[in-house]
């Protein structure tokens, strides 16, 4: 039998008191009815004694000490999963948005999830064929990986997950899923992606779960955590290999700010709240692959960089849980190069294992090695050029100036449309290292550069 | 004995009992119906506060809070090694086999298997007297390591019965003493220790050997002893964690303890499973038969990623009072500090520096000095050498974390975005790095190197910051107006960083290099650079010595000569002295 609870104690931003509540669980859902016939829901989130305090999804807004009646639910946050949610639209909360009806439930998962035991992981190794050269050969995504986009407001990223989403998933021949988490994004954004989507013909392998830049804040909090659950349940129950992309991990974090400064928590850096990293890890963490299922989840958060300051505590703390990152550079951008990505603070760290030999070719890592190496290289250049000017350069540096304007030129950008092989790729890269001077060549060894330089037609 | 004390709040990890309990501080106890480990952190007369080691989901005021008279505390016995644990020293396999893929909460599984038979030889005699820390029998537990089975250091008495050799479990009865309060005690393969307590031991020694790693950059930079404390710290993306591996695959401790403390899930899994594939070269047997792995990864619950180290810390110095050397790698401390302030946020602590609890520093140091090399109760000698990776939030050396780690460390490994940018690995900045323990090992050095490695030690180190400051030159008007003795200095120094620094955890043969080769690469180096010196003394323009390819040749001597062929550098000695011969006697003629 169910209890309601008439009334309030104290309501503050999106928190309501309760007192006299008889046995409240921790973390349990509730709901509210107002007077006016509407419901909201919330998360109890301390509870002392028989007083409990309880986040509601919706926002305070309308409600009063006396008009509204509370029911505990004794269950925690659940979603209802089913083989259906592929090609659904559903809310922050994971109620169908689109007119199709309600799911009828597989199976009820907390939302929360439980962290995967290191002793079942299996180390990802197969890597995904973005058509991309600058991340297939520079930080290569590996299935079972999680590999956010550093991006600021305005620059390309949403363009740039779409064309991995397309492209990644014409190359696989598998059974694949993708799941889309807006949080906080504007309604053009959220359409964009269904619409490109729709254009792609992968609409009926898509789940998106929408908390729009006008939908309650708090409801963001679990946006993430509603479309991981679906994620986890397409990939390790029904065994396809699935996708997630998270925009915007920026959003998400305003929205944990605002909730923890509401509960009165005592502030970390720049005000978030002291479990931040925990809080971002319970996301991140929940890629990967298991031993007993052949799917798999692969994270492709999107955060912008507040000011594109990479040290922000949402990249930095983002980057210290995720395997790696791409970093999208606004100079680049400025300069119309798609997409923008700045090569030497992207990082896969799972590559080392998923490339080479048997998996994309054997020269891979030391191309790439070297590729780095020289675009390093080409900064120092740069900046002694904008100091004495290009002329004076030695003529080392000179060439080195000519091979950082090729690279970006030819080897960074690429169209939208464009779906380049890895061969083509790691031959395009041979091809513009073979214009510097062999001796700046130091990461390669003899015999594979003997093999490998094209030859230059002077 | 458990009397009713029951839940009256919860928030996160932190859950709180109501009035005067009989619990005591740090005791551990059993929270709610669904008997989540806890510890009691806070008594005062109204409420006693207990942080969870799981997750709170679901807890209800009312449900019961069982006391069990002993801190928090971890089992010690053979059956550690080859292991994988979480903070609180579960093994991840049996919770594997009982919850699935993914961690389940309230999971009571012994720490070591309780049914494994090992062959035990029982050294102890009826009538000897065993004082705290002796051994009293031994048994294989790795085909490399033999488990020495010691008293606990609290308890002493007199033997009153001994079983004989043979196979036991570990909680079977192999001997008993009689205390001096006349009492009987039955002493099995195991014994129970707090994580939060030191074990003694009997002196410390001086810690004057190196803890060789084959890393270039570290055993001749910045080498750190055996009992030593060294911090890793770095940003994102710098490598902390590849160096932490590297070191785990092949420093020369006995056992390394491998501690990873609010890090990625997938990382661990690659540890175990490199691990159990990489040989060790000193005991031709797969790694694993030699470490212990603690994976508390970052989405497991926060309060036992705080025990974590302390768990791998107890388990170190168990081995090392054995009469082993111990190496316990955390990676990364930065995790376990902010645990400590997750914790203390919740708890409304009045907060420090950057919202870190004004105990941070007191409870590092504790920490970083249960390191040391010491002589253990039964009179062994053994080491704990810590290892702890620093996650400064955005790279900023000076957070609070990183400064305190610095104050109690003697070595310093600073790791340098823009090397690990330019892909130089590993990216320990040696400018900034330091290790206090050179002139220590003096004297080891000299035995196990050369007379001269000190020497050439201060040469590459000189040179390095010769060209660090040339650098500020050229980095503003261009390498080509320098003389050509400083040209000399910026081109030997690139062969040190790419050629010496510079090390391939991936090539087969650069990712250990033995001391003697490091050694001996110095000295080719060295040999090639005071050479050039008296050429170009003698106006002989440089660009004429580097056409010679040698500098090139030199950088290439890691992939070039094997480990097991070190005399082959004596060849290189000969060849710079042959090509160059020509340009040395230009002037002369």
């Amino acid at each position: 039998m169910k209890i309601e609870h008439l009334g309030l104690s104290q309501i503050n931003g999106s928190l309501v008191v309760l007192e006299n509540v008889i046995n409240p669980k921790f973390d349990e859902m509730v709901e509210f009815s107002l007077a006016d016939g509407t419901k909201r829901t919330g998360r109890i989130v301390t509870v002392e004694g028989d007083k409990v305090a309880v986040q509601v999804f919706e926002g305070t807004g309308g409600i009063s000490m006396t008009n509204v009646k509370t029911t505990l639910t004794g269950k925690p946050i659940e979603i209802k999963l089913s083989p259906e949610i592929l090609g659904r639209v559903f809310d922050g909360l994971g109620r169908p948005k689109d007119s199709l009806g309600e799911i009828y439930p597989d199976e009820v998962r907390d939302v929360n999830g439980s962290p995967i035991n290191p002793v079942s992981r299996i180390y990802p190794k197969n890597y995904i064929n973005t058509g991309i050269s600058s991340i297939d050969c520079l930080a290569t995504l590996i299935r079972g990986q999680k590999l956010p986009i550093f991006s600021g407001s305005g620059m390309k990223h949403n363009e740039l997950a779409v064309q991995i989403v397309r492209q990644a998933s014409l190359a696989d021949d598998g059974d694949f899923a993708i799941v889309l988490a807006a949080m906080g994004v504007k309604n053009d954004v959220a359409d964009y992606f269904r619409r490109s989507f729709e254009e792609a013909d992968v609409m009926g392998r898509v789940t998106m779960f929408l908390n729009l830049s006008n939908d309650p804040i708090i409801e963001r909090i679990i946006t993430p955590r509603c479309a991981l659950t679906a994620a986890e349940y397409l990939a390790f129950k029904l065994n396809k290999h699935v996708l997630v992309i998270m925009t915007d991990m920026t959003s998400y974090a305003e929205a944990l700010r605002e909730f923890s400064s509401s509960k009165g928590e005592i502030p970390g850096r720049k005000g978030y709240p002291g479990y931040f990293y925990s809080d971002l890890a319970t996301l991140y963490e929940r890629a990967g692959i298991i031993k007993d299922a052949e799917g798999s989840v692969t994270q492709l958060p999107i955060l912008t960089m507040p000011n594109d300051d990479i040290t922000h505590p949402i990249p930095d703390l983002t980057g210290y849980i995720t395997e790696g990152q791409i970093v999208l550079d606004r100079a680049l951008d400025a300069s119309g190069i798609y997409p923008p990505v700045s090569v030497l603070p992207s990082l896969s760290r799972l590559m080392k294992d998923g490339i080479g030999a048997g998996y994309t070719r054997e020269d891979h890592s030391a191309l790439a090695n070297q590729l780095f190496a020289c675009y390093a290289k080409v900064q120092d250049a740069k900046a002694l050029a904008s100091v004495i000017g290009e002329e004076e350069l030695s003529e080392g540096d000179k060439a080195i100036m000519k091979f950082g304007r090729e690279f970006e030129q030819k080897f960074i950008n690429q169209g939208f449309n464009e779906n380049r092989s890895i061969t083509e790729t790691l031959d395009l890269g041979w091809k513009l290292l073979s214009a510097l001077p062999r001796e700046l060549l130091d990461r390669v060894d003899e015999k594979l550069l003997d093999e490998k330089l094209v030859p230059q037609q002077s | 004995m458990s009397e009713q004390n029951v839940i009256y709040g919860i928030n996160g990890p932190i859950v709180t009992v109501r009035g005067i309990t009989s619990l005591s501080m740090m005791e551990m106890v059993y929270v709610g119906n669904s008997r989540l480990v806890g510890e009691v952190i806070k008594i005062d007369k109204d409420e006693t506060t207990i942080q969870v080691y799981e997750e709170t989901s679901g807890v209800t005021p009312g449900e019961p809070v069982c006391s069990t008279g002993d801190q928090i505390s971890v089992t010690l016995g053979p059956g550690i090694i080859r292991n994988i644990f979480d903070g609180i020293e579960r093994p991840l396999s049996m919770l594997e086999k009982q919850s699935g893929s993914f961690i389940g909460r309230g999971s009571m599984v012994p720490a070591i298997d309780e049914d494994a038979l090992w062959d035990v030889t029982v050294t102890a005699k009826v009538g000897d007297y065993l004082t705290g820390g002796q051994i009293y029998a031994y048994c294989p537990e790795t085909p490399v390591i033999t488990h020495k089975i010691m008293l606990s250091p609290l308890e002493e008495g007199e033997v009153v019965e001994v079983m004989p050799d043979g196979k036991y479990r570990v909680t079977d009865t192999i001997v008993k003493i009689r205390k001096q309060d006349g009492s009987v005690k039955e002493l099995t393969l195991c014994q129970k220790w707090p994580i939060r307590t030191p074990r003694p031991v009997k002196n410390r020694l001086e810690a004057n050997k190196p803890l060789v790693t084959g890393q270039r950059v570290i055993d001749t930079l910045f080498p750190v002893a055996k009992g030593g404390c060294a911090a890793i710290p770095g940003g994102f993306g710098t490598g902390k964690t590849m160096t932490q591996h590297q070191l785990a695959k092949w420093c020369d401790a006995d056992i390394i303890i491998y501690v990873g403390c609010g890090e990625r899930g997938n990382e661990m899994t690659q540890a175990l499973v490199e691990f159990g594939e990489i040989t060790d070269p000193k005991t031709g047997r797969p790694l694993t038969d030699r470490t212990v792995l603690i994976a508390n990864t970052s989405n497991m619950p926060v309060a036992a990623r705080e025990a974590s180290i302390y768990t791998g810390i107890t388990l170190a110095e168990y081995y090392r009072d054995m009469g082993y050397h111990t190496a316990l790698m955390a990676d990364s401390t930065s995790r376990w500090a902010e645990a400590l302030r997750e914790i203390s946020g919740r708890l409304e602590e009045m907060p420090a520096d950057e919202g870190f609890p004004a105990y941070l520093p007191s409870r590092l140091s504790k920490f970083y000095e249960r390191a040391g090399y010491v002589e253990t109760l039964s009179e062994n000698e053994g080491s704990v050498t810590l290892i702890g990776a620093v996650s400064p939030q955005g790279s900023d050396f000076s957070e609070p974390v990183t400064q305190n780690t610095k104050r109690f460390t003697r070595c310093f490994w600073a790791l340098d975005k823009a090397l690990a940018y330019a892909r130089h690995y590993p990216a320990i900045n040696w400018t900034t790095s330091y290790s206090e323990y050179v002139n220590d090992f003096s004297g080891w050095f000299r035995e196990n190197a050369g007379e001269n490695f000190l020497k050439y030690r201060e040469e590459i180190c000189s040179l390095l910051t010769e060209e660090s400051s040339l650098m500020e030159i050229v980095r503003l008007i261009g390498a080509d107006v320098l003389p050509d003795d400083q040209k000399l200095v910026i081109e030997i120094a690139r062969v040190i960083r790419v050629g010496f620094l510079q090390q391939n955890a991936f090539h087969s043969e650069d990712t250990y290099v033995p001391i003697e080769k490091q050694m001996k690469m110095m000295e080719v180096i060295l040999h090639l650079y005071h050479v050039s010196r008296k050429i170009v003394a003698k106006q002989v323009p440089l660009s004429k010595i580097v056409a010679t390819g040698l500098f090139d040749k030199l950088v290439k001597i890691k992939y070039d000569v094997p480990n097991n062929n070190i005399g082959m550098l004596d060849g290189y000695i000969a060849e710079i002295d042959s090509v160059l011969k020509p340009l040395m006697n230009r002037e002369v003629q």
